[in-house]
Parts: C-alpha cells; sequence; structure tokens
C-alpha cells in the first residue's frame, strides 16, 4: 500500500496579511478557505474532508460549523496536533484518506494572530513538573541544539547566517514578506545576540495570517483548470529525550521522516529541484538539510555557505518566498506555507526572479514544538505531473 | 538574580510524589530499571526502554557534565541559563544553571545539583562542581 500519486494538491491560498488586529482567528480561517477553495475552482459545498490543528479555534466541530461546510457530504475529520508540522502531516492523512475512499476533496486550514491576538497555550506533558519552571522557549531551545551541533562538528555562526542571507535575497521579491531588505553575513553576525549562539537575525519573524490547501483524487484534479502537482512521498516522525538516554540534539525526527517519504517517492534528496525547509531558526534548515540527506550529518554548515541555498545561484534553492526567517510565519507555525511555495514552484507560478527551471520535484519539509526538547517532523515531496 | 527568581511550586501527582518528597529532605532522586538495570529521568512507574514495572527510586550522586546550554539574553525575570546535564548515572535531563557567571559556562563543565525552594517543593537546579 502506499499513497504514492493517489492524491494531488488542488488548491492553495497564503493569506497575504501579516498582521491583522481587525480581524478575528476564526476569520482568517474562512478568508484562506474561500481562497484555497477558489483557487481550486471548486464549491466548499463539494469539500467532504476537513482538516486542522490545535490553532483553530474550538477544533474541527466547531470550525466545520463556522465555517459552513456541508455537513450532508462531510464524511472525514482530523484534527491531528503536531505543531508546525501538523499541516504537512494533515496532507499525508488527506492523502491515506483519498486513498481509501473514506473523502474526495479535503480542505486544511491554518490560520492565527500571534502579533494581535491570544495564543493557545502550550499543553503540557508528563514533564510539566520537571522542566516547566526551566523557562524553555523556542528561542532557547534551538539555542541548544546550535550550541552543541557547534561543539560536535564546528558549525559556525557565519555559516548559520548563510540560510538568511539567502532567505533575504528570496525575500526581496515577495511584496507581502515582512523583511523585504537583503542583507548579508555580517549585518546577522552585528544583530543582538537573543539566546546564545542564535543572534536577532536567526529567528524567525512573528506574523498574524494562514493559508489552506485543498487535497483531491487524481480525477478530480484532472477536470479542474491549475497545473497538476501529486504527492509522491510522505513521512511522519517524533523525537523526544525518552527518559535522558542517549541525548543527541544535533538531529531531528527529519532523519526517520525524510528517508520514509523519499522511499515512498522512490527518489533521494539528489532528484530534488526546490526545497521549503522550516526555518524557526536557521539552526532548523542546517538541521533538517541533513537530516533529510542533502548532506552529511555534521556537513551542513558547509553545505549553506556561499549561497547554495538562493535560487540562480546555489544547488540547492531553498524558501523562495522568504519563509519564515524573512516573509512569514502564521501562528508560530511553518508547515503551511512549506507546502505552499513548493506548490507555488512546481506550478511554475514563483515570482519569476525565483522560480526554479524545470522544476518537477520539490520537497515540504517541517517540524513542530521544540527541536531541543521534543517535537515532531513531517516531509511531503510532490511532482509535477 | 537567580536569588531572587520565583520559582513555580510542583503540582506532584502519585507517580511522581516521592522524587519530590525526598527532594524536601534535599535528596536528589532518579529511577532505575532492575530488569534491564537502565536508569531514567524524569521518573516514571513503567521503564521507558523495556517497558517492565520493576522500577525503583534510587539516590543520584547530583553530579554530572553540561551537555549544552543557551544563555537566554533577555526575559521578564531577567537573563537565565537554560541546559541540558547529563548525569554522573546516565541519564541527561533539562535544567537551569544558577549561581555562577552564566556567559561562562561551556559543554562538558563538571556541576552539581542545588535546589531551589519553592512554595511546595524545592526545585533541582544546576551550578559548578
Amino acid at each position: 500500500m502506499t499513497i504514492k500519486g493517489k492524491a494531488y494538491i488542488a488548491g492553495i491560498y497564503e493569506h497575504p496579511t501579516r498582521h491583522a488586529p481587525d480581524k478575528s482567528t476564526t476569520q482568517l480561517h474562512a478568508e484562506v478557505a474561500k481562497g484555497a477553495i477558489e483557487d481550486a475552482g471548486i464549491s466548499k459545498d463539494d469539500v467532504d474532508g476537513y482538516f486542522c490543528a490545535g490553532d483553530a479555534p474550538g477544533g474541527a466541530w466547531p470550525m466545520v460549523d463556522y465555517l459552513g461546510l456541508n455537513t450532508k457530504k462531510l464524511r472525514h475529520v482530523d484534527s491531528t496536533e503536531t505543531g508546525g508540522c501538523s499541516y504537512i502531516i494533515h496532507l499525508g492523512h488527506a492523502a491515506e484518506a483519498i486513498a481509501a475512499g473514506k473523502c474526495s476533496i479535503a480542505l486544511i486550514t491554518l490560520a492565527g494572530k500571534p502579533r494581535t491576538g491570544v495564543m493557545p497555550p502550550r499543553a503540557a506533558g508528563a514533564e510539566l513538573d520537571f522542566e516547566s519552571a526551566y523557562g524553555a522557549t523556542t528561542h532557547n531551545a534551538y539555542g541548544m541544539c546550535a550550541m552543541r551541533h557547534m561543539h560536535d562538528y564546528g558549525t559556525t555562526s557565519e555559516q548559520l547566517a548563510w540560510i538568511k542571507v539567502a532567505a533575504s535575497h528570496h525575500a526581496q521579491y515577495n511584496p507581502h514578506a515582512m523583511l523585504k531588505d537583503v542583507v548579508t553575513v555580517e549585518d546577522v553576525l552585528n544583530s543582538p545576540m537573543i539566546s546564545d549562539p542564535l543572534h536577532r537575525m536567526d529567528c524567525c519573524v512573528v506574523s498574524d495570517g494562514g493559508g489552506a490547501l485543498i487535497v483531491t483524487t487524481p480525477e478530480i484534479a484532472r477536470s479542474l483548470k491549475k497545473p497538476l502537482v501529486k504527492l509522491i512521498g510522505h513521512g511522519e516522525a517524533m523525537k523526544g529525550p525518552r527518559g535522558g538516554k542517549d541525548l543527541d540534539l544535533t538531529y531531528s525526527a527529519g532523519i526517520w521522516s525524510g528517508p520514509r517519504a523519499f522511499e515512498e517517492a522512490g527518489i533521494t534528496p539528489k532528484d530534488i529541484k526546490y526545497a521549503s525547509i522550516y526555518d524557526s531558526f536557521t539552526i532548523t534548515v542546517l538541521m533538517q538539510l541533513e537530516d533529510l540527506g542533502f548532506c552529511k550529518k555534521g556537513e551542513g554548515g558547509k553545505f549553506v555557505a556561499d549561497g547554495n541555498l538562493i535560487s540562480g545561484v546555489g544547488k540547492l534553492p531553498f524558501n523562495t518566498d522568504g519563509g519564515g526567517l524573512c516573509s512569514n510565519h502564521p501562528v508560530n507555525r511553518g508547515g503551511m506555507t512549506k507546502i505552499i511555495e513548493s506548490v507555488r514552484q512546481l506550478r511554475g507560478e514563483a515570482h519569476p526572479k525565483v522560480q526554479v527551471k524545470n522544476c518537477d520535484l520539490a520537497i515540504a519539509h517541517g517540524t513542530g514544538g521544540l527541536l531541543g526538547v521534543r517535537h515532531a517532523a513531517s516531509t511531503a515531496i510532490l511532482e509535477r505531473v | 538574580m537567580s536569588e531572587a527568581k520565583k520559582y513555580p511550586a510542583p503540582v506532584t501527582n502519585p507517580e511522581t510524589a516521592a522524587f519530590w518528597d525526598a527532594a524536601k529532605q534535599g535528596k536528589f532522586m532518579i529511577k532505575r530499571c532492575t530488569a534491564c538495570g537502565e536508569a531514567h529521568y524524569f521518573p516514571r512507574s513503567i521503564c521507558p526502554f523495556c517497558y517492565s514495572d520493576k522500577t525503583v527510586w534510587e539516590e543520584a550522586s547530583g553530579e554530572g557534565t553540561i551537555y549544552t546550554w543557551s544563555l537566554m539574553r533577555k526575559s521578564p525575570t531577567g537573563p537565565y541559563a537554560i541546559g541540558y546535564v547529563t548525569l554522573k548515572e546516565g541519564p541527561s535531563l533539562q535544567t537551569n544553571f544558577v549561581d555562577c557567571d552564566l556567559e561562562k559556562l561551556k559543554i562538558g563543565q563538571k556541576v552539581k545539583v542545588v535546589f531551589k525552594p519553592t512554595d511546595g517543593a524545592p526545585l533541582p537546579f544546576f551550578t559548578p562542581a
């Protein structure tokens, strides 16, 4: 059994807002749902599967009701919550449901207002009493990974800075990007230290916004007008300190989700023309590139240096929308926008200055939770038909 | 700064109450599985490695080395250093480093446990040995 080629992404929509004091979170969900439904060229009454995560106020049933989905037709829901990679996992689960005949047109939504609204608290597990007092935040949890990666492999702040530099080169062409200025390695190194060894410019932006996808059967996708993009491989995985044994913060669950996706797709990292890699911090990208097999473990620093991630310059164009480091990071989550820019690249709809030529294979990879504590990862491999 | 910082009292539960009772006596406890021999942290009743229920409390030395750390330069309660310590007994755990120059922490540095009071049971932290 495989989901290879069983599901197509027929609709995408990224909310243009980065600052939404005048909108509600549910309103943003509705706006992105409407956008993706219109992009696909279907009716909301055709949707028979709905996927949302922890950012959806109240969860699946209040959202289905609020969005006015057709409950006579809706027959599959999934509210898997794995932080920022939830939507990449949803994409895989939607393909599974479509392959099993449990739904034929799935809607996935993400939206929220970390800049202008209240964010739901992170749910706590059994570790609560043994960890919550120590103040793990995104900044220092990823700082701890970077610190150990530097210790074990000699990775440098200059190498990490190249990731931000590449993102900024792409963001200059995105009219919606929060940070459009091209920056240099020196700019990153001269920005204030936030949590050692990460500087301010090693960190992503905080933005309101959202995004949505329509996932459907090959037959329905072919009946619509958009260029065809199919899911050919998918993986998901989780990692944590597991009782404190053999702690190693230099790799992520991507080391398992990536190979699962590549094996299903029947391709290797060398075949990938464009990569959307979650970029909550520069170190997030570097570790994921290693874990996914774009380079050997420990060689990520060398791999990202000297513009290797810049479209038209390097070997692996990444995050051509500017990514979380420069464009947006709706709900402090990256998975949705990673899929959307991959689909744009495969459709040939990316900005001409960053569009990858003959882009037929792309990867969208994300993590959720805290890499330095416990987290999930998910990998999707997409192909232009 | 760390002296003045107020830490939340642990809620505790039946599975972990013995840890916090011992902490009140200044003892730092870990769990060890008598079936597979592995120690783990934080404490569980079922061994996370072999799933045996034959886990027992053991007083740990409280000594370890810094696996990694990160100094949060600003926060509402001031700068603080988070990190992981690998205990002499094996398991690694998340903690804060206290009572020292936070800018001079180093991976591999020897540290020892120190308890800080809360309104309930005291919490374990680590400081250079």
